[in-house]
């Protein structure tokens, strides 16, 4: 797993391979069912949370229903507070301005706190394109930038690696890129996170620009928050002489106050904390303390084409607390790779289709990685209903390839079985044929089919089937006369 | 460089706000309604007592030491609260009381980073303490000093007056100014990433020691 998720396979064959893979599903289901635990206890601790949801739900859709004037807002007043607004339409402008700030102030490097907007468009790559490095100083993005990886969830990007990898990785790479790991390194996380920190530390001491992301942008005060816990997003905000924070437009809170539901409700579903370590706040350009020049991207990115969506935009309302990946079936199975984008799991699974659009083989898959068992919508802090969205995008996908030349093989699937059910002679002809194909196959020792062939393929690609059972219902009810008999 | 001297940003400017209007026509686009009122928060109305002692168990609890003292006891507290032959820095308007227990003060003028590097530890004061999360809120005013000085150095000790604990986020954002850069803290910097194993002391203060002063 290395580089971009651009040309990933799409969902059911990553999940094949990520399914397969016992040491991901192990670290997997451990992870997810710690945060699971402690986050049910701090949730279990506030009274009022479903109303706190609900404000917090509100909060976030009264910004985005206005967000032509919300933003016009938070322009106004960070350029007040001495921060430059930039806007960037997608990825590659985003990226250009970027590249030429640093150009601009002559850095060869610059120091990352964790971001997935940053991710979401390729910076990383864009920098290093124009010869400048970025260094991610979050312990599991260092863990999965250097050992050349891909992050598979939102929380914890590294998830899925071990102490033992990650041993390995800080033993073999830091050297080259900076400070190396000392030479008695231990796999104990303690030792792993010191390596850390001082490898890192060389790197914020003389880091001169900085780049960040956003939480929250408050619109009526300029003010943007950053979560964290370890401490290197407040030296990456306070340390550089120049910063760039890239937020995307729906980021937008209308007022000061209107935060705090947001900031009761983003710890206890995240990492299962009452509050995170830190949470740094800023407006614009403070005299005599941190950077000096302060720059802010406005990014859209797709986000108005998701807006433009009603029943998607309230995904929108996201603020990548990570609860809907924690109790997913799906991602605790597959794990965040196989979705092959930056935003795994439930959310992930609207959120690219609706950012990108449907209608290419990759996004058309993520409506499908779901259940629908609505676990996602009882733990999203701002009630994002994820199965209803889900359920809306499957019909664009399928809406889209309605003047496909070949017909789907579901599309024949259902037609074989229209006709067959259309009949109760037919059905009943059809039924013995698989229950005599049913006890063939028990009789060799199978429960499931391997891989059907031709057009069935593509179901089995992704699932199991079952072998047909070796009586139909049909003959079990005529045999027992309805269960009255044995 | 501004938003004027760059044409390409202004059309894009344009260009987004043009595709927000379109994508609401169907809500219209004015701003909904007066703001969002969140649900209270928990502990409104409890006694200040139990406040300051919830506070401080909270604090704790995310593995901060706390340390409760008189106004009278506070500046030995602060000297017990140090490393023996500590270099410690104070920012500019750290009272007197408070500066009375550290030995050889540096006073904060400017440290570049890499001079703050060298030094062992810092105390200061804070704007409010929240009871609910145990978070103790910095607004960066002189008594706290600008936010590299409590970043940097490995050992932070903040004095909390008791009458600065309320009981809930919801108060802290009523009391706090917006404008001002501010900085949460819950506990000393902390990790999950590796195996979900927490480990205190990545980049941030390694240990945090509050000082939780009683009303005489
Ligand atoms: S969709 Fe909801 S639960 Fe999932 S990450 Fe976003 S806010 Fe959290």
């Amino acid at each position: 797993m290395t580089g971009t998720f651009v040309g990933m396979p799409a969902f059911p064959s990553a999940a094949r391979a990520a399914l397969a893979d016992t040491q991901l599903r192990h670290n997997l289901a451990h992870a997810t069912g710690v945060i699971r635990g402690k986050r049910a206890a701090v949730v279990g601790e506030v009274d009022n949370w479903e109303e706190l949801r609900l404000a917090g739900a509100a909060v976030k859709e009264r910004a985005l229903l206005a967000l032509d004037t919300q933003l016009v807002r938070l322009e106004e007043s960070l350029t007040a507070h001495g921060a430059v607004v930039h806007w960037a339409r997608d990825a590659e402008e985003a990226n250009r301005i970027v590249v030429g700030l640093a150009r601009a102030h002559e850095v060869d490097e610059v120091v990352k706190v964790k971001s997935m907007l940053t991710q979401e468009i390729g910076l990383n790559e864009a920098l290093e394109a124009a010869g400048i490095a970025a260094w991610e100083t979050d312990l599991a993005e260092l863990i999965v930038q250097l050992g050349g990886d891909l992050p598979s969830h939102i929380l914890v990007p590294a998830i899925h690696r071990n102490r033992a990898e990650i041993r390995e990785i800080f033993a073999r790479r830091m050297g080259e890129v900076g400070r190396p790991a000392p030479a008695d390194l231990t796999d104990e996380p303690a030792v792993l996170a010191g390596a850390a920190r001082e490898h890192l530390r060389e790197k914020f001491l003389r880091a001169r620009m900085a780049v960040s992301g956003a939480n929250f942008a408050v619109a009526d005060t300029g003010t943007l928050v950053v979560v964290e816990s370890e401490g290197n997003g407040r030296m990456c905000l306070t340390l550089p002489e120049v910063l760039v924070s890239i937020v995307g437009i729906e980021k937008v809170v209308p007022t000061w106050a209107e935060l705090d539901p947001l900031l009761r409700l983003l710890p206890r579903s995240s990492t299962g904390e009452r509050m995170n370590p830190y949470t740094s706040t800023w407006s614009g350009i403070t005299p005599g303390d941190g950077p000096q020049e302060v720059h802010v991207v406005l990014l859209d990115n797709g986000r108005t084409r998701a807006l433009a969506d009603e029943v998607g935009r309230q995904a929108l309302r996201c603020i990548r607390c990570s609860a809907c990946l924690n109790v997913c079936p799906v991602y605790e199975r597959t794990g965040g790779h196989a979705y092959g984008s930056v935003y795994p799991g439930p959310i992930g699974a609207i959120l690219n289709p609706l950012l990108r659009g449907t209608g290419d083989p990759q996004t058309d898959a993520l409506p499908y990685a779901s259940s629908l068992c609505g676990a996602c919508f009882e733990a999203c802090p701002v009630r994002i209903d994820i199965p209803e969205v889900l359920v809306h995008l499957r019909s664009q996908v399928v809406d889209g390839h309605r003047e496909d030349r070949v017909p789907k093989p579901e599309a024949v699937a259902f037609r074989g079985a229209g006709w067959a059910f259309g009949d109760a002679r037919r059905l009943d002809r059809a039924e013995r044929l698989s229950s005599l194909a049913g006890r063939l196959l028990r009789r060799r020792g199978r429960t499931s089919l391997g891989r059907l062939p031709g057009p069935g393929s593509a179901w089995t690609d992704a699932r199991d089937l079952p072998a047909p059972p070796t009586e139909s219902f049909r003959d079990w009810w005529r045999r027992t006369d309805g269960g009255e008999r044995p | 460089m501004n938003r004027a001297e760059n044409g390409a940003d202004n059309s894009a400017r344009a260009e987004i706000l043009g595709r927000v209007r379109a994508a609401l026509l169907d809500v219209g686009g004015d701003l909904p309604d007066a703001p969002v009122v969140a649900p209270a928060g928990a502990g409104a109305g409890a006694a200040p007592g139990d406040l300051v002692a919830l506070f401080a168990e909270r604090v704790a609890d995310y593995r901060a030491t706390v340390v409760r003292c008189s106004p009278d006891d506070l500046t030995a507290a602060v000297a017990a609260a140090l490393p023996a032959g500590a270099r410690v820095v104070v920012p500019a308007g750290l009272p007197d009381d408070v500066r009375a227990g550290i030995p050889d003060p540096i006073a904060d003028t400017g440290l570049s980073a890499t001079e703050l590097d060298a030094v062992d530890a810092v105390v200061t004061r804070c704007r409010v303490g929240i009871a609910e999360t145990g978070t103790i809120v910095l607004d960066h005013e002189p008594d706290q000093g600008r936010r590299a000085i409590t970043l940097v150095p490995d050992h932070h000790v903040c004095v909390v007056d008791a009458g600065q604990v309320v009981p809930d986020v919801p108060d802290a954002f009523a009391l706090l100014d917006p404008h001002r850069p501010q900085t949460w803290i819950s506990g000393p910097s902390a990790t999950s990433d590796i195996e979900l194993d927490r480990v205190e002391g990545v980049h941030g203060p390694r240990r945090l020691l509050v000082i939780v002063v009683d009303p005489a």
